[in-house]
């Protein structure tokens, strides 16, 4: 007990170390720090994913709606409102959160197979809209014109636009403060009961549980950070793009927490790191790197189906 | 009549028209992914793909089995191509949960549509389909060329013929079974793995007679499966999870309804059956004619 528990702070702390040297070290690996910053937004979208995946038991795929709408929710914030990044990020959640409230209660009653195919419909929703409405959204091109702001602190003023890396730790920042608050809340009498939940639905009902209550709240908890990871991509890119809500997204989410391993809290991080190290690898030698893509798809499920961590703990106990 | 009076109803009637026949569409393709999802519980995302497979199939052969040769061929290859997909990577998945073998369609349906891409380029093709059936009826209902009519018939031949191999033969009783019950089924000696392939295969088949239907009105392009593929997953939801006739229904309905907006108000020709989808599930969570205890 005292032994896996010294193995997941150790765990913790070579991440955070990791990740506090990124820019450090990244570019004599042969990245970028641009790379670095999108391998933490996405990791934050793969575990907040994973909340409701890994720990409730709940198959959405149909995150990348929220995602997108935090994207756009920013970017338009910054276009049309005002130019503050706080505010942008600040109404990028509410507005992810809020449609993950309303759909979340038209969905809550299905189970399995069939939630997937809802959340994966509805997502189109917002990805037709965006798509359509051209004279707001830019329509297929994407919200162009506009890109993030320094943040005005009272007596410094942060430049997370002219300095890439100060942008990068001011997103690990979000990231540290998101899964921080994400783990108080699977520690809760409340996260102990969405595991509960997963592990057997029928005896948590007969213990008196509102288990839908339950999975529509960790339903908009789980969205609502997918939202913040989406207003930090639009920023990363100044730029917001419908096939950031499109369905291959919410798969590519997914898959990240799949390949990095679902019962694991940090799983994600590491299937995003992959992920997304592999694909800008891939799609600079390749254009066929969709093809590509498939194909871990199918490898993963195959041959990797606990994960990267999940192949390590098992060695671990066994 | 008025002639302004005369062409908006025209126009209406055109929109109508139009939108069963996306319909019909969405139901073919419907059709096929219930099949598969209610006997085997696996979402085929890659369905798709498969129905992009069955026109360029057609528009391969052609040049030497003709229109006729090619409507017949084309899906029958495109549903060999289904059985060994099934045979050699979902048969894996059953009994596991249901997210890795949506996880694995998913990754299908990207490399069946990079697939197309790669042998068939990413223009979009002509189909050339017989002069025969190119031809508008009248002039005053223009858009009533037989080839319309034509697919229309033939989904409805497709349908009926689905329904009476479900009603009527040994296979279809067993589908049935399965559906309800697969592991009293399979006690009772029946080859439930064999059944779970054959029905996979019959429901590529669909996607593939779908397939070589839209090359035909839509032309043919690699997207052009991945564009069909949501309204079904709709029709399916609105239909009734579990109910056949349900999927049918929920696919003309959302037909329908896109084809109305299309006359309304055009922007919004995409967003309205998720909108309807909504209000089904709000007020029949099981959607419009689904049965009991099928939620799971």
């Amino acid at each position: 007990m005292t032994n896996a528990f010294n193995k997941s702070n150790l765990l913790v702390a070579v991440v955070a170390l990791l990740l506090l040297t990124m820019p450090l070290w990244i570019n004599a690996v042969g990245g970028y720090t641009a790379l670095g910053t999108r391998v933490v937004v996405l990791a934050l979208a793969a575990m907040a994913l994973n909340f409701l995946l890994g720990f409730t038991g709940v198959l959405s795929f149909g995150h990348a709606a929220y995602f997108g709408l935090g994207a756009y929710g920013a970017g338009m914030t910054i276009k049309y409102i005002a130019p503050s990044t706080p505010l942008a990020i600040l109404i990028g959640i509410v507005v992810g959160t809020l449609a993950a409230a309303i759909i979340g209660a038209l969905i809550v009653r299905l189970r399995g197979v069939y939630f997937a195919m809802v959340t994966i419909a509805f997502g189109q929703v917002f990805f037709f809209t965006a798509f359509r409405w051209n004279s707001m959204t830019g329509g297929d091109d994407g919200l162009t014109g506009w890109h993030r702001m320094p943040i005005d602190l009272g007596f410094t003023t942060l430049d997370i636009q002219g300095d890439d890396r100060l942008f990068y730790y001011f997103v690990l920042f979000c990231f540290a403060v998101a899964t921080g608050l994400m783990a108080l809340i699977l520690r809760s009498p409340f996260g102990r009961t969405l595991v509960a939940i997963r592990e057997n639905e029928r005896r948590a009902r007969f213990l008196g549980i509102p288990v839908d209550q339950h999975i529509w709240l960790s339903f908009v908890i789980s969205c609502g950070f997918v939202s913040l990871a989406g207003t930090l991509y639009a920023l990363l890119n100044n730029f917001a793009d419908p096939r950031a809500l499109r369905w291959d997204q919410s798969g590519e989410f997914v898959i990240m927490a799949v390949m990095g391993g679902m019962r694991s809290f940090w799983g994600p991080l590491i299937g995003a790191a992959i992920f997304v190290v592999l694909q800008d690898y891939v799609s600079s030698l390749t254009e066929n790197w969709q093809s590509f893509v498939g194909v871990v798809f199918i490898l993963v499920v195959l041959f990797f189906p606990r994960g990267v961590l999940g192949i390590v703990q098992r060695k671990a106990s066994a | 009549m008025q002639p302004h009076r005369r062409s908006v109803t025209q126009l209406i009637l055109f929109n109508v028209f139009n939108g069963l026949i996306i319909g019909a569409f969405y139901a073919l393709m419907a059709l096929g992914l219930s099949l598969i999802l209610n006997l085997s519980g696996v979402i085929n995302f890659a369905h798709g793909g498969f129905l992009a497979l069955g026109g360029y199939f057609a528009y391969s052969l052609m040049p030497f089995t003709g229109f006729w040769g090619a409507l017949v061929l084309a899906p029958i290859l495109t549903a060999c191509i289904g059985i060994l997909v099934e045979r050699f990577l979902i048969r894996r998945l059953y009994g596991r949960d249901p997210l890795y073998s949506l996880l694995l369609t998913f990754g299908l349906a990207f490399i069946l549509e990079d697939a197309t891409r790669f042998i068939w380029g990413a223009q979009s093709v002509p189909f050339q389909v017989p002069a025969v059936l190119t031809q508008p009826l009248s002039t005053s209902f223009f858009f009533l060329t037989g080839y319309r009519l034509f697919m229309v018939a033939l989904v409805i031949v497709a349908v009926s013929g689905l329904f009476l191999v479900l009603g009527r033969t040994r296979f279809g009783k067993r589908v049935r079974a399965g559906t309800l019950d697969l592991e009293t089924l399979s006690t009772l000696g029946v080859n439930v793995q064999l059944l779970r392939t054959l029905n996979f295969g019959f429901g590529i088949y669909l996607a593939g007679l779908a397939g070589v239907l839209a090359a035909g009105m839509l032309g043919l392009q690699p997207t052009i499966g991945a564009s069909l593929i949501m309204p079904s997953f709709v029709a399916i939801i609105v239909g009734g999870l579990g109910s056949l006739p349900g999927t049918l229904f929920g696919g003309l309905l959302i037909g329908l309804a896109s084809g109305l907006t299309a006359v309304f108000f055009p922007s919004a020709t995409e967003a309205i059956i998720y909108v309807i989808m909504g209000i089904v599930l709000l007020v029949f969570p099981r959607g419009l004619l689904g049965e009991e205890g099928r939620l799971q």
